[in-house]
């Protein structure tokens, strides 16, 4: 990061405010995930009051029910508690984004909560995070749902981890407390293939705000920066630019107006990689090759462009190419296949069996597909491999066969998580049943079904 | 557009070495708004009867921004639906006629007045008309068989909103049922619905309403004149300003006043109060947003601030 972030200053005009506004801030999406009672709502809460995100009306709110509720000090947490049927139950059952901003960056969080339905949160919130905040209290230490949590973040292939060990004040600030936490974490992480600069452990008082904004003193054995400074600094890898170019086809855009009477271009947002005029591209699954001629944007024709935009390519040949295709760069290209070895996490109520039909949502194309073969379950703390079971349960994560009624272009998760990673559907019923990842993404579930 | 930005500060955020002349989408509004367009175009794959609901109001004018920018140079292949109240201010309709022609859009009215005259609807004692757009919507919907409605919630606006999936799904009466959305993962949004079915779609989830004002400023989107100050004969109640119109006006003992004032909300003129400001321009109202201490709806939207939970229940009711 660039130490000095170009700001403008401005007066507000109704309040003579001086207000100090970002001229652009680049953006973090990351997920929160943590036991029931650790402090994720409070924390989340404190994040957010305390960059300024919650305003006074919604303040007032959270005063008025604190004290409705006899406390003496507004419980930020009521910041996050979403809809009512969970505030009258007291819990949180599904993901919650919650957005904030400082002058260096702005935050996307996927909050999500940690109770019986937690793969299943977790797993849609880490599906897009680049970093997660995990939590636990200081008291507890890393409990068996933390190496879940952590397993399937890992299995997600969450870049980057942070652990906020909470509650720090009810152990008396105890550096030994942090630092036996930390090591058996961080030792965890390592085990799931996380290099040691990718992981960072806190100690944080979510009450009372030690080291979530500001450093504390009352921990000055510890050294490291606080969360949110941490969150603003910590590099984000971006859209992968080095990874092959890959771009499914959502859309083809053939205006057949007077001004344009012959454009025809396949409009997509790059899932990876880079794609410029001139470069030889493979349409698959079909194979046919062509150059492409023009990348458009919606602000005009650019040279190039990378990961995560949304741009329309042209291709020097009229092939016969439409919604669900993907372009891929001509040297290194998916593979084409109608049987896909998957790991596969389970969502849905009713359980997973060999032989269910479903369809297959990849990329931009919907194909049907039988569930050939369950091959494994693995064991939920570390992920490693326990028997070949007869059905998958809401909340499990297996090994999965699929026969496809048509061939698709496949990576493998662990090398590109867009054309990699595919939706179960109930074909009946139209619900998602899992998330599935191309291959084995895991180096420990690799070993495992080796085993 | 290429986006001009140093590339040693892409190898600083990637943590490697430079990587020559690839422009990083450094700015957050660049990733939002290519989510948005992604959005768009799964929609126009997915179904067969898109639509976008249109207000008016800043949020549904950046969408049709938006849906412009997903299928250019093609033009935008749905077309726009409009709630009508009865209540709309003047210069919103024409605002909103304006728009259509100039970029040669498909406008669907559905008239909550005409449901008053013949009886389907009765007048509420409050005079308030928001909560009567619930049948005129689903019965639109309905009648065009539009099976994807683009709406311009955002995550942001209030806590109810906060659990909304990008893709929500809607029963045959419009209802949304929080125990049936089903899960979003990475950027593959499940489309399929039943028959009587349909998604709502909300591709500003993810923006908040100062990402929405920093992309009006640099998309020069021109926004109709009430978000901006100007003169106004205003009267005071509820701690709002409301302006008289064929609604109402003032009751006894609500002097009228003049004021400089703007509106941060656009919507039943009977409920939709001003702010006093003196944000004359985009930029003012940049500064003006970033030092609010209070959110657009508790601001300025009357029915809104009836109950923590008015938002949630007018969801359930299929009205959002
Ligand atoms: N002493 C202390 N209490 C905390 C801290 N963080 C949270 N709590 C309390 O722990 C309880 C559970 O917190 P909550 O945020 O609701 O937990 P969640 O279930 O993880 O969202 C509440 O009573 C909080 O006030 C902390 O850092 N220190």
């Amino acid at each position: 990061m660039t130490d000095e972030t170009e700001t403008l200053t401005r007066t507000a005009p109704d309040s003579g405010a001086q207000v100090t506004l970002p001229v652009h801030t680049d953006l973090l999406r990351l997920a929160t995930a943590g036991s029931v009672d650790d402090g994720k709502s409070t924390l989340v809460g404190r994040l957010l009051h305390d960059t300024k995100s919650v305003l006074a009306d919604q303040l007032d709110a959270v005063h008025r029910a604190s004290a409705d509720r006899g406390m003496s000090t507004p419980d930020l947490s009521l910041l996050v508690d979403g809809l009512r049927a969970e505030r009258e139950q007291g819990i949180t059952i599904d993901v919650a984004y919650r957005y904030f901003a400082t002058p260096k960056r702005t935050f996307v969080l996927a909050d999500t909560p940690g109770h019986v339905q937690y793969t299943r949160n977790t797993v849609t919130g880490a599906s897009t995070a680049q970093l997660a905040v995990l939590l636990v209290d200081a008291r507890k230490g890393v409990l068996e749902q933390t190496r879940r949590h952590a397993a399937v973040l890992a299995l997600l292939g969450v870049p980057r981890l942070v652990l906020a060990v909470n509650k720090i004040d009810m152990v008396d600030f105890d550096e030994s407390v942090y630092t036996r936490i930390s090591e058996e974490f961080t030792e965890h992480a390592r085990a799931l293939g996380y290099t040691d600069d990718a992981v960072v452990t806190i100690p944080v008082s979510a009450l009372h705000g030690d080291n979530v904004v500001e450093r504390s003193e009352r921990t000055p054995w510890y050294s490291g920066p606080a969360l949110l400074e941490h969150l603003e600094t910590v590099p984000v890898a971006p859209d992968p630019h080095d990874a092959p170019f890959r771009m499914p086809v959502q859309y083809v855009i053939r205006p057949r107006t007077a001004d344009h009477p012959d454009y025809r271009g396949y409009a997509g947002q790059i899932s990876a990689g880079v794609v410029a005029e001139g470069d030889e591209v493979v349409v698959l699954p079909a194979g046919a090759r062509s150059r492409v001629s023009k990348v458009d944007t919606p602000d005009g024709s650019v040279a190039r462009a990378a990961a995560g935009r949304s741009v329309t390519v042209l291709l020097e040949d009229d092939l016969d190419i439409s919604r669900g295709d993907i372009l891929a760069t001509a040297e290194t290209t998916p593979r084409v296949t109608d049987e896909l070895d998957a790991t596969v996490c389970w969502l849905a109520e009713k359980p997973l069996q060999p032989g269910t039909r479903v369809l297959v949502k990849h990329g931009a194309r919907t194909v049907q597909a039988m569930l050939t073969e369950l091959s494994a379950r693995f064991d939920e703390q570390e992920l490693s491999h326990v028997d070949t079971p007869d059905a998958l349960q809401l909340n499990e994560i297996g090994r999965i066969r699929l026969r496809t009624a048509e061939p698709l272009p496949v990576d493998d998760y662990a090398d590109d998580k867009r054309t990699g990673s595919f939706l179960l559907i109930d074909p009946s019923e139209g619900t998602t049943l899992g998330a599935g990842l191309v291959g084995t993404p895991l180096g420990p579930l690799a070993s495992a079904v080796a085993q | 557009m290429t986006i001009d930005t140093p590339t040693d500060r892409l190898a600083e955020l990637s943590g490697e070495a430079a990587l020559s002349e690839i422009p990083p989408q450094a700015d957050n509004l660049d990733a939002l708004e290519s989510e948005a367009i992604h959005i768009f175009r799964e929609v126009a794959g997915e179904f067969d009867r898109p639509v976008i609901l249109f207000s008016g109001g800043k949020d549904s004018t950046v969408l049709v921004h938006l849906a412009l920018k997903a299928f250019r140079p093609a033009p935008v292949p749905f077309p726009l639906l409009h709630v009508d109240t009865g209540h709309n201010f003047d210069e919103v309709l024409q605002f909103r006629d304006d728009l259509v022609a100039r970029h040669n859009l498909r406008l669907v009215v559905a008239r909550v007045q005409d449901y008053i005259d013949d009886g389907r609807l009765t007048e509420r004692p409050d005079g308030t008309r928001n909560p009567l757009q619930t049948t005129p919507l689903l019965d639109a919907i309905g009648d065009n068989r539009f099976d994807a409605v683009f709406g311009g919630g955002r995550r942001d606006e209030e806590r109810a909103r906060a659990k909304e999936r990008i893709f929500s799904l809607r029963n045959a009466f419009g209802q949304w049922d929080p125990r049936r959305q089903r899960p979003e993962l990475w950027n593959l949004y499940n489309g399929k619905h039943r028959a009587g079915e349909h998604m709502r779609v909300f591709p500003l989830s993810n923006w908040t309403e100062l990402d929405v004002w920093r992309y009006i400023q640099r998309e020069k989107i021109e926004l109709s004149h009430l978000y901006y100050a100007h003169r106004r004969e205003v009267y005071s109640r509820d701690g709002m300003w409301l302006t008289a119109g064929p609604w109402g006006g003032p009751a006894e003992g609500e002097p009228v006043e003049e004021k400089i004032v703007r509106y941060r909300t656009i919507g039943d003129g009977s409920c939709t109060g001003a702010v006093e400001s003196e944000a004359y321009t985009v930029d003012d109202v940049i500064a003006e947003v970033a030092a609010s201490r209070l959110t657009e709806r508790g601001a300025t939207r009357a029915d809104d601030r009836m109950s923590e939970a008015a938002m949630e229940d007018r969801k359930r009711e299929g009205y959002f």
